[in-house]
Order: C-alpha cells, then sequence, then structure tokens
C-alpha cells in the first residue's frame, strides 16, 4: 500500500489549516482537563466514584491506548490541553501571531538533556506511585495540576514547547508508539525545503508560529516528534506538507539507533508486565507492596520494578543478541534490533487495558451522572451498578493483541536485523518468552 | 503463490488450535466448598481450582470492611459483612480460567482487588501459547508473501 495524502482534500486541509476546529477541541479539554483537577481534589475520595479517575484512567486511557495512538499516533498531542495555557502565555495570543511578542526568556532547552530520558524518568516516577495514583483522586489532581503548572512554567523559560517535547511522562511512549500509526505528517518534495527561504515552518512567520515540537518538516523521517499540530501546514508558503494515511510501522523500517529509544521500549515493555502481574494478578501481597508508599515492602517493590526494566529485561536482550564487538558497535546494534519491541509492547498495553478498561467501563456512567460523588444524578445514570463488559471475548481479545503484537515484532525483527546485518532468531526467541509471559500473567 | 497457500494453511492451523475441542477426561463431579478471607484488597486463598461439573460451595468471610466476590463468566456474586461470612453455591459447568472480583467498593485498591478461578485446565492459555508459536514461525512464509507483494506492485507501478 502506498501513501494517500489525506490533505489533497480539500475540506480536510482547510480543516487543518483553520484555527478554530482546533480552538473548540482545545476548550472542551481544557475545561474537561481542568475539571478533573477540580473533581480530584474536592470531590469524592472514593475513586471509583469520582471523575477524575474515571474519566483520566479509565475513559481517557482507553481512548488512548486503544484508538488514538495505534491508529492516530500522537493524534492525542494534536489536542491535549496541558501545553495550552503555557503556549497562550508564551506567544502572547491565542489564535494568530501576535504583531509584538512578549519578552520571556525563550532559552534553547539545554543540548545534554535533547533527548528522551528525562520522559523515561518522569514516566517511571509515575509508574512507581501508579496504585495510589490509579486510584486516589486527590493525587490525581495534584499530578494533572502539576503537569499543567510545570507546562506553564517551562513555557516562560524555554522556547517552543519543552515539556511536550522533553518531559511530558505520556509524550515519551506515544512518541515511540507513534511510529507504528498508520498517520504521518511529511513534506511532499525536499528540494522545495532545501530552497525555502527563512524556513517559516521552524522559524514562524505571520501565517503561525515556529514549529512548537522545535522539528524542521523537511528532515522528518519518522512520528516520534512530530505532535501534529499543524502549525507547519499553516506557515509553509509552498504548500509543501502533506498529512498521509501509509501502511502500520512504516517508520520501524529505519530502526532508530539511540539509546533513549531503546530504553523506553524495555520500559514500556516491561511496565506492562509488572502491572499486569501487579494490578490484575490474584497476588495480594504485590497490590500492598504498590500500595503502601513508603514501607519497606514498597522499596522493594520499586527496586524490583526498576531491576526488572533497567537490569533484567535489557541484560536477557543483550544476552540474547550478544556477539563479540566493540561497544559502539554493540549499543547501535542493540539499539537497532530493540525497534522489534516497539509493537509488542504496544500490543501489551493494548492487551492489559482491554482488561481494565472492560471491568471498570461501567463506572463512566455512574460518574457521568455523579462525577463530584455528591449524590447527584445529571443524565440519571448515577446508581448503574458495577458490572464487567464483554468479559466473554476478553480472553480472545487478548490472545488476538499479544499473538498479533508477536507476529507484528517478528516482522519488524526482520527488517531491524537486516538493517544490523544480524540473526533475527534471538529476538524472535526473546519476544516469544515475553509473549509467554505476558500471556500467563493475563489469561 | 506457494507462500500465499502456505499462509492459508497457517491460518488454518490457526483456527484448528485456537477453536477444535479438546478431549476431555470424565470425572466424578464433586461437592467441593472453599472458605476464601476477603481483606482490603485480597483474596485468601487467592486462586482456587475444581473440576468440571463440581458442586462449588463458597463461604466468603470478610475480615475488614464489606466486600463482594463476582466471577466473571459466571455472572454470579455473593457479598460479606465485615467479620460476617456469606454462601454462594453452583455448579462449575463452564471450563476454563476466570477472574474473580470484589463487587463491592471497598478502598483505594477496590478495582483491583481480585482472584482467580480455574475450572479444570485453562485451556485458553494453551491454545495461546499454540498461537504464538504457530505465529512465530508463520513469519517466513508472511515476509515472502509480502515481499512477493511489493515486489509485483513495484513492477506494475514501472509497467504504468
Amino acid at each position: 500500500m502506498s501513501r494517500i495524502e489525506l490533505t489533497g482534500n480539500p475540506f480536510v486541509k482547510s480543516a487543518l489549516k483553520n484555527r478554530w476546529p482546533q480552538l473548540a477541541v482545545f476548550i472542551v479539554m481544557l475545561a474537561g482537563y481542568l475539571f478533573a483537577i477540580l473533581a480530584g481534589l474536592v470531590g469524592t475520595q472514593v475513586g471509583s466514584h469520582n471523575f477524575s479517575i474515571v474519566f483520566v484512567w479509565i475513559a481517557w486511557w482507553a481512548i488512548l491506548i486503544l484508538v488514538a495512538v495505534p491508529f492516530f499516533g500522537r493524534g492525542w498531542c494534536a489536542v491535549c490541553p496541558i501545553p495550552l495555557p503555557g503556549e497562550w502565555l508564551q506567544r502572547g495570543a491565542v489564535l494568530h501571531p501576535p504583531r509584538k511578542k512578549p519578552k520571556w526568556f525563550n532559552l534553547r532547552w539545554p543540548r545534554a538533556f535533547r533527548n528522551i530520558w528525562l520522559q523515561n524518568i518522569s514516566f517511571l516516577l509515575l509508574a512507581l506511585f501508579s496504585s495510589v495514583l490509579l486510584t486516589t483522586p486527590n493525587i490525581t489532581g495534584i499530578v494533572l495540576a502539576g503537569m499543567l503548572f510545570a507546562a506553564i512554567g517551562l513555557s516562560t523559560v524555554f522556547e517552543r514547547r519543552a515539556f511536550c517535547r522533553y518531559l511530558c511522562p505520556v509524550g515519551g511512549f506515544i512518541g515511540l508508539y507513534s511510529q507504528t500509526a498508520p498517520v504521518e505528517l511529511r513534506i511532499k518534495d525536499k528540494q522545495v525545503c532545501a530552497t525555502c527561504e527563512g524556513k517559516p515552518c521552524y522559524n514562524g512567520s505571520a501565517n503561525g508560529y515556529g514549529c512548537p515540537w522545535d522539528v524542521f518538516p523537511g528532515g522528518l523521517t519518522k512520528n516520534t516528534y512530530c505532535g501534529l499540530c499543524m502549525e507547519c501546514i499553516r506557515t509553509c508558503p509552498h504548500d509543501n506538507i502533506a498529512v498521509n494515511l501509509r501502511p502500520f510501522s512504516a517508520d520501524l523500517a529505519r530502526p532508530s539507533t539511540r539509546m533513549d529509544e531503546a530504553f523506553k521500549a524495555f520500559i514500556m515493555l516491561g511496565s506492562a508486565m509488572i502491572y499486569a502481574g501487579v494490578l490484575l494478578g490474584p497476588w495480594g501481597a504485590l497490590k500492598d507492596a504498590a500500595y503502601n508508599v513508603g514501607t519497606s515492602a514498597w522499596f522493594i517493590y520499586a527496586a524490583v520494578f526498576l531491576g526488572v526494566i533497567f537490569v533484567i529485561m535489557p541484560s536477557l536482550f543483550a544476552l540474547c543478541i550478544s556477539r563479540f564487538e566493540n561497544l559502539n558497535a554493540f549499543k547501535k546494534r542493540f539499539a537497532t534490533l530493540s525497534t522489534s519491541l516497539i509493537p509488542l509492547g504496544l500490543m501489551f498495553w493494548v492487551a492489559f487495558s482491554l482488561s481494565f478498561v472492560l471491568t471498570n467501563a461501567t463506572y463512566i456512567f455512574a460518574s457521568l451522572s455523579d462525577p463530584l460523588g455528591f449524590g447527584w444524578n445529571l443524565f440519571g445514570t448515577a446508581n448503574v451498578t458495577w458490572q464487567p463488559m464483554l468479559t466473554s471475548i476478553l480472553a480472545p481479545g487478548q490472545t488476538l493483541a499479544l499473538v498479533g503484537g508477536l507476529i507484528w515484532s517478528a516482522r519488524t525483527a526482520q527488517k531491524a536485523a537486516n538493517e544490523a546485518k544480524t540473526s533475527l532468531i534471538p529476538v524472535i526467541v526473546y519476544c516469544f518468552i515475553t509473549t509467554l509471559v505476558m500471556l500467563w500473567l493475563l489469561l | 503463490m506457494r507462500s500465499y497457500l502456505l499462509l492459508l494453511l497457517f491460518v488454518m492451523a490457526g483456527l484448528v488450535v485456537a477453536f477444535a475441542p479438546l478431549p476431555v477426561q470424565p470425572i466424578m463431579p464433586q461437592e467441593r466448598t472453599f472458605r476464601i478471607e476477603a481483606r482490603q484488597f485480597a483474596y485468601s486463598p487467592s486462586e482456587i481450582e475444581v473440576n468440571p461439573g463440581d458442586r462449588v460451595t463458597i463461604q466468603l468471610v470478610s475480615t475488614d470492611v464489606v466486600h463482594g466476590l463476582y466471577i466473571d463468566g459466571y455472572g454470579i456474586s455473593v457479598e460479606a459483612d465485615p467479620g460476617q461470612s456469606a454462601t454462594l453455591t453452583f455448579i462449575a459447568n463452564k471450563s476454563g480460567s476466570f477472574r474473580v472480583r470484589c463487587n463491592v467498593t471497598c478502598g483505594a485498591m477496590h478495582p483491583f482487588m481480585i482472584g482467580k478461578f480455574t475450572v479444570g485446565t485453562n485451556d485458553w492459555f494453551y491454545r495461546s501459547m499454540g498461537l504464538a508459536m504457530l505465529g512465530v514461525v508463520s513469519i517466513f512464509p508472511l515476509s515472502s508473501f509480502l515481499t512477493q507483494r511489493k515486489k509485483k506492485e513495484e513492477r506494475s507501478g514501472a509497467g504504468d
């Protein structure tokens, strides 16, 4: 399947170029986000009856991991409300670029941190406290507010969307998995960008802002760092930017050689497995350890969590693919081959989320009518009783996701192994064993 | 053409692995009684196993707050007040592994208060292992099929 240019359709193109439709979605999202903070802080502290828990960790998570990331890549980032207030402040405008820019510090992000290691750390910080975060409304409210204020603070100090690009705990894995999505933003003709004067897509113009994600669209080869904000479509004076429909995982044909991205793949794969065991497994002691933050059991849990992700899983992978060569060559091969784990990781999260979401989805109806747990019944659904949904198709659905992910990863391993000029068998064996462990944890 | 047929063969083998009925050894149904203690946020024992056809009685005892016990797939439940016990009796007429969940909001980690109820063997897990194995092997005809298709597309593109 070749690419289909969606922006070739005049209606799609004008809808993407126009700022109003995006602003309308932004306002709804921002209102929902602020309400989630409010609900977390002032609503009932019974998680399953609080809007912040139910709509963030069940509804939003389901949409994100089951629909948005697999099919639209960074589609969520295109409408995420977190960077908005900071960006409006930084730009001194809500819509079109103003004549006079506000005087913020506008610093470049430090070179040493121009990678996703900080996103890896921020994700792990939330992951270590996830049992409390996912179940305690005021913690969720505080974390959501913290992210909003961090984004505002960074916008006043650094240029562009520093929070989204380098710090957002969610943005890191969305970027990684967006490489598998069948949607991309790319230039149409490289030569046009090479000769373009002033590069308004990166530097901005009267028609729009320079790329908020600090990306020069002319050099885009993968989805990882493009936030689909559509600014470059507005600023390009040569109509050289296109949004395309393409085959799934097209970006993975060119594997990354970066260690921060390689470790992101291990972090996500390992976290999905640990969550499946701790949150969905029948082992009460594990749940106690994960929930009772600050106790010795929690410290052991945290050490095991980090040990599995940073030591055990990468070491086993390294052992599988090891051969005599210098360290730099090995690191490059390690990073290249770990690209194969991206589809598997995504499908691990799909399988994990299916169980979590289908069994808790009925809370959405109750929370819609009584979002703060104050005894309201706005839409007559406050008393909908909890009932797991579609449990008969849950196990087959999870198997389909995991086996599909394994085949997808094996296919990616073929391409990565060709690139690294090595055998694909060890990578497939590694993927196969991790899939069996995940099947055992979920079924 | 050959890789296409091979791929089709793998799909059919996958369907057999997923849905073919397995031979079942007849076991005399028994009366099985389990005393399950529920506390925030775990059951003890957290995993129980019975044979298909067994008449199962679960005596749920709550040691702290009100807890419930709901069995996925069976759609039946029981609730126990603190310090009290409640009983649920049913015939284990569906084979497989089912999650057991608390169905009364009992605290922060309530959505994750989960146990496991297995009737006979967990067939679906073994079938899934078989499917995973088939999936891994199928990658070779699959890639050959995709390569052939790509070449064909390129040839037709060049012809245009």
